[in-house]
């Protein structure tokens, strides 16, 4: 069973009189294990496609299926479980939580998840090893460097386990050593620990660390094809 | 998630801005303080005054001549002149009111004193010598009236400390005659200072047997007041109704609409007294109730800032799977714990500024005024700053909680 399906799935925001048609008709399918990128040119919708798929935000037309069963039938109560279970995101902007810790930005999730709290220090700790950051643990977040941050970012997205990740431009905001740090956790994620990784990026470097890309053009899927050469780990320091 | 954690990050959430949370309580502080000190003070003036009056003796009954008012604009004394000496004469027999220990006559009225060229406009009380006992009055210089001083209607007075003082100055008073009404009266005893506190000023009056009194300054023939002690408290009904009925037979009533007299006990005053500083001390509490709404709109007006200013955080927290009763608990929680907080402040501070007001007017003004902390206004209090938490922070919640998580994300 396919974790993402979608078929023609529209967006159109309406302001005043001047209807804005965002997605046009996308169609395609997430398997488990996957590691997805999605690659267009800004205003071509990825983002809006990205917060549709996350629960964020409503399509308008076409069908999503998440886990065989369409979205229309969770309730708001059901979506934000799934959120908080099932999905881990990774924004461009960080959105970490002013004034707090690492390890508090790590497990905010979990105070919205069912986790027993006896767990929550040993599952923060974990995820925030996972990202290399365990010396920073009680680092108010407003110390770290860009990289730093959105390590944590992905060590918050990582604590409940979820299934899958998405990632809007997550080295969008860092220089280029940070954001192959940031790229090659995502990696190791989908090829060590089985996460399904959906990836948001307009850079072709980036998008080639993925397995397959999506090309999307003025809200449609331009082309769905297998990446060729993968890169991996030290490859864009090669060039 | 958990309460703990809510209160957690409602406790986070206010700290971020202290200074601001502070100030925006502030009304709810006023407002709950202003209570508080109102509902104290009343409290502890209605203690003074009850105090005083249970202080004349529960086994006290007091006769009125005239109708009792039936209110504001009721003219009371219609038949003032109804109560006279063979009243005095009937109620004393033990086969008409077997359980009356004591009976005294009152006449008084405002009258000039005159010594050596001073005068001094006192009150002018005409009893007996119970008044003593009854009133707790005990010449420092000099005797109280005697027995004798009102059957042979003697020209002696007994005089307050005040008007000792304005009379005579330092030099002595006892023995000395004063002029009332075309009457020299022989001074022979003087009363200690008692200050404001009582609730009959006696430093300002002076005392002269009811037949003196009746006879040489005023030339009437019945009393203004009688007093009657009863034997023992349980008496007290019974006594009322023999009263009642010894008078009504004696001046010919049958129709109780027709009574000449009314009959008042400690019980009727103090609920009299009771009723009316209630009805005040719960009209002022309510004018500063209205600071509390002030204080609350207050609230209501930094919540929804708060909540514009943090609608990013409110994205992140649903995108990360918060729900929407999540986001409304964490923000309405924050309400009330400002206003809570706010009203546990006023409590402190309103019982510290009533126990200070109270200290002062015990030791300066010398006044029986004890400091008693009202548990229900405090009780009341909390409810109400947490209500007022609930329902100014309700509208700023529910609109941080309808926010949709990816415009919240979006927002800068």
């Amino acid at each position: 069973m396919s974790i993402i399906e979608t078929r023609n799935i529209t967006k159109t925001y309406v302001e005043g009189d001047v209807e804005t048609n965002v997605l046009r008709g996308v169609s395609f399918s997430v398997e488990p294990g996957e590691f997805v990128a999605i690659m267009g040119p800004s205003g071509s919708g990825k983002s809006t496609l990205l917060h549709i798929l996350g629960f964020l935000d409503h399509h308008t037309g076409g069908t999503y299926q998440f886990k065989g069963k369409t979205i229309d039938d969770y309730t708001s109560e059901e979506l934000s479980h799934v959120r908080n279970k099932s999905m881990g995101f990774v924004f461009q902007a960080f959105n970490l939580l002013a004034r707090s810790t690492v390890l508090e930005n790590v497990k905010l999730p979990l105070l919205y998840s069912d986790e027993p709290e006896s767990r929550w220090d040993e599952l923060a700790t974990r995820a925030i090893e996972s990202v290399g950051l365990s010396h920073r643990i009680n680092y108010d977040v407003s110390q770290l460097s860009g990289g730093e941050k959105q390590r944590v970012a992905i060590a918050r997205a990582l604590v409940n386990n979820p299934e899958l990740i998405f990632a809007d431009e997550p080295t969008g905001n860092l220089d280029s050593k940070s954001g192959e740090a940031v790229i090659e956790i995502l990696q190791h994620l989908s090829e060590q620990k089985g996460h399904t990784i959906i990836l948001i990026t307009h850079e072709t470097h980036t998008a080639e660390h993925a397995r397959r890309i999506i090309r999307i053009m003025d809200g449609q899927v331009a082309s769905d094809e297998p990446v060729a050469h993968q890169r991996k780990p030290g490859d864009g320091k090669l060039k | 998630m958990t309460l703990k954690h809510t209160i957690n990050t409602a406790i986070k959430g206010l700290k971020a801005h202290k200074s601001r949370s502070a100030l925006t309580i502030l009304g709810i502080v006023i407002g709950v303080a202003a209570i508080i000190l109102v509902v104290s003070l009343g409290e502890g003036a209605q203690n003074l005054i009850l105090g005083q009056i249970q202080g004349l003796g529960a086994k006290t009954i007091t006769i009125i001549p005239g109708r009792q008012p039936s209110g504001l604009s009721d003219s009371a004394q219609i038949f003032s002149d109804s109560l006279k000496e063979r009243d005095l004469v009937l109620l004393k027999r033990r086969e008409n009111v077997p359980a009356l220990s004591n009976i005294m006559p009152i006449v008084f009225g405002g009258e000039s004193a005159a010594y050596q060229g001073e005068a001094y406009r006192l009150t002018l009380f005409g009893g007996t010598e119970l008044m003593a006992e009854i009133f707790d009055l005990f010449p420092s210089e000099g005797i109280f009236l005697t027995e004798d001083d009102v059957k042979s209607v003697a020209n002696v007075v007994i005089i307050g400390a005040t008007v000792k003082e304005e009379l005579f100055g330092p030099a002595p008073a006892l023995g000395e005659k004063i002029r009332i009404k075309d009457r020299n009266l022989r001074v022979i005893g003087i009363l200690p200072k008692k200050g404001q506190g009582s609730l009959f000023n006696f430093d300002e009056m002076a005392i002269v047997p009811y037949t003196t009194m009746q006879k040489y300054i005023l030339g009437i023939n019945y009393f203004h007041r009688l007093v009657v002690e009863v034997e023992n408290e349980n008496e007290i009904t019974r006594t009322v109704a023999d009263i009642t009925q010894t008078l009504r037979t004696a001046h010919n009533i049958t129709d109780p609409e027709k009574d000449d007299f009314f009959i008042q006990t400690q019980e009727d005053l103090v609920n009299t007294l009771g009723t009316v500083t209630t009805a005040l001390t719960m009209f002022l509490a309510a004018v500063a109730a209205i600071s509390l709404i002030v204080g609350g709109i207050g609230i209501m007006n930094i919540m929804l800032v708060s909540v514009t200013e943090r609608t990013k955080e409110i994205g992140l927290r649903k995108a990360l799977g918060a729900t929407n009763k999540d986001i409304l608990t964490q923000f309405l929680l924050e309400a009330v714990m400002l206003t809570g907080t706010g009203g546990i402040i006023g409590i402190s501070l309103g019982a510290l500024f009533s126990f200070l007001i109270s200290f002062g007017l015990s030791t300066a003004l010398s006044l029986d005024w004890s400091f008693s902390f009202p548990f229900s206004a405090a009780l009341l209090g909390i409810i109400v700053s947490g209500t007022i938490g609930i329902v100014f922070g309700l509208y700023p919640a529910r609109k941080a909680s309808l926010k949709s998580p990816i415009e919240a994300l979006r927002y800068e």
